[in-house]
């Protein structure tokens, strides 16, 4: 298995509290990875010590062969942050261009803000400003911003959250196409329903991995067809 | 270093305040009521006015970079699109010189445009430069900048920011000389303004007002206090935080 994502006793401490005791975790490439668990479970937490923003008090995480946070991954990890981090007092394009001449070279990015744009269809969108935008808008031109520079391993928390039914069916489908791709996608979120589109789960409380394995491998062991019945029974369990 | 980022991160800078009028308006119309205000408070005593004026026309373009400059760099903070941009291949020094790029130039047309109005209808008459004038007014800006960025990391809300002003620049105002000349402080308070980077940019105002006295060493502090600041700014940016 080529590894992705890659951490090892992983503990983190914030203000004084301990977020994560001890976390071990593969993620392999080219896969779509679900981090589920309740809210307060560390999710963003461990996201954010993927992307290199979270300060660790011990263990290791390597990403795609390299420390966390190291320069050689500032090109190739895309980040979507539940609270649209993007520029309210821009219009879509704008934050699009920003985002874009940070990252690249030139001739290549007027190219892939379109494409981004159509992605995300927020095209007709274009010259609006953020701040005028939808919830569900604001999602999708913040997950815009992440697919800038088709970066090789997504890491998206709770990008769905809000978003209308069909549109979540869209997203899924590009998610999917994504990783057919060979990219690597790590999307947290909340909703158990969601945890069947993914290749694989990791089911999280309190700081803790509960259970690691496919959709289907976790509901035969808990004897259920529901995701929502597999948590329950494992955190009964224990 | 890429001065393209920098670039990219200022114009960026200023289609945000493009979008916002009213602080455009803010900017540049706040001051020239001022100076008309002041112009009139001091009617009868225009030799007072030739003193203050000249001086204010430095201080006002610094307390507004300051203020918006902490307001905005907290905001970009607070609001998770700088911890968005630090995982991306933009240096903390690109970023804090994209934000000193940007409002310099608001600087520089806030500044031009107040002087101009100093010097032509409201009739300040000054016996150096009038470009010099406007270069001092500019330099002040950037430092009220460079103090705004740097102060900003010490503020968890904008709230606190605010409060920076009269807790770091109205002290400094009090001992630049503005109000009663240093040479008449107690001696420990003159001291203390020596190391006040105000103390310089109203030191420098003074000359040109005489039309003597030589600019460099004023220049040349206020430099250094420029890029030192802006330095600090930039090393107070972190990338990884609890």
């Amino acid at each position: 298995m080529q590894e992705g994502i890659h951490i090892t006793d992983l503990k983190i401490v914030r203000d004084g509290k301990t977020i994560i005791p001890d976390l071990n975790m593969k993620v392999a490439k080219g896969k779509i990875v679900g981090l589920l668990g309740p809210s307060g479970s560390g999710k963003t937490t461990i996201l954010r010590g993927i992307v290199g923003v979270q300060a660790i008090a011990a263990g290791t995480i390597t990403v795609l062969g390299f420390a966390a946070g190291s320069k050689d991954l500032r090109k190739r990890i895309g980040y979507f942050t539940q609270n649209a981090s993007i520029y309210t007092d821009l219009t879509c394009l704008e934050n699009l261009r920003y985002f874009a001449q940070i990252l690249g070279d030139g001739s290549a990015q007027e190219i892939s803000v379109q494409e981004v744009l159509e992605l995300v269809d927020l095209t007709k969108n274009e010259k609006q400003l953020a701040s005028s935008l939808s919830g569900g808008e604001r999602a999708r031109l913040a997950l815009a911003t992440a697919l800038l520079g088709k970066p090789e391993l997504l890491i998206l928390d709770e990008p769905t959250v809000g978003l209308d039914p069909v549109l979540r069916r869209d997203l899924w489908n590009l998610f999917h196409k994504l990783a057919n791709q060979g990219k690597t996608l790590l999307i947290s979120s909340h909703v158990m329903d969601e945890a069947d589109r993914c290749d694989e789960l990791f089911l999280l409380r309190e700081g803790r991995v509960l259970a690691n394995g496919t959709p289907h491998e976790l509901k035969a062991q808990a004897h259920t067809h529901e995701m929502e019945s597999v948590f329950i029974s494992l955190v009964e369990k224990k | 270093m890429s001065i393209r980022r920098i670039w990219a991160t200022a114009r960026r800078i200023l289609s945000q305040l493009r979008h916002d009028p009213r602080t455009i308006a803010l900017m540049i119309l706040a001051p020239c009521l001022l100076m008309t205000i002041l112009k009139y408070v001091y009617q009868d005593q225009p030799i007072v006015f030739q003193r203050v004026a000249a001086a204010l026309l430095g201080i006002f373009p610094m307390l507004v970079m300051f203020l918006i400059t902490s307001v905005g760099t907290l905001r970009e903070r607070t609001s998770g699109t700088l911890e968005r941009l630090l995982i991306l291949p933009i240096t903390k020094l690109e970023f804090i010189l994209g934000y000193a790029k940007a409002f310099g130039i608001a600087a520089f047309i806030q500044a031009t445009v107040v002087s101009s109005v100093a010097l032509g209808p409201l009739g300040l008459k000054i016996a150096g430069s009038q470009i010099m004038l406007i270069v001092v007014a500019i330099l002040d800006a950037l430092l009220g900048m460079s103090i705004g960025i740097f102060v900003s990391s010490f503020a968890k809300t904008e709230f606190q920011a605010v409060q920076f002003l009269p807790a770091i620049l109205f002290p400094q105002l009090l001992l630049s000389g503005l109000l009663a000349p240093r040479g008449s402080m107690p001696s420990l308070l003159r001291i203390i303004s020596d190391y006040l980077p105000l103390t310089y940019a109203v030191d420098a105002t003074q000359k040109v007002v005489a039309g003597q006295g030589s600019l460099t060493r004023d220049f040349l502090i206020l430099a250094i206090f420029l890029f030192g600041l802006l330095a600090a700014g930039a090393v107070t940016l972190k990338r990884k935080t609890s």
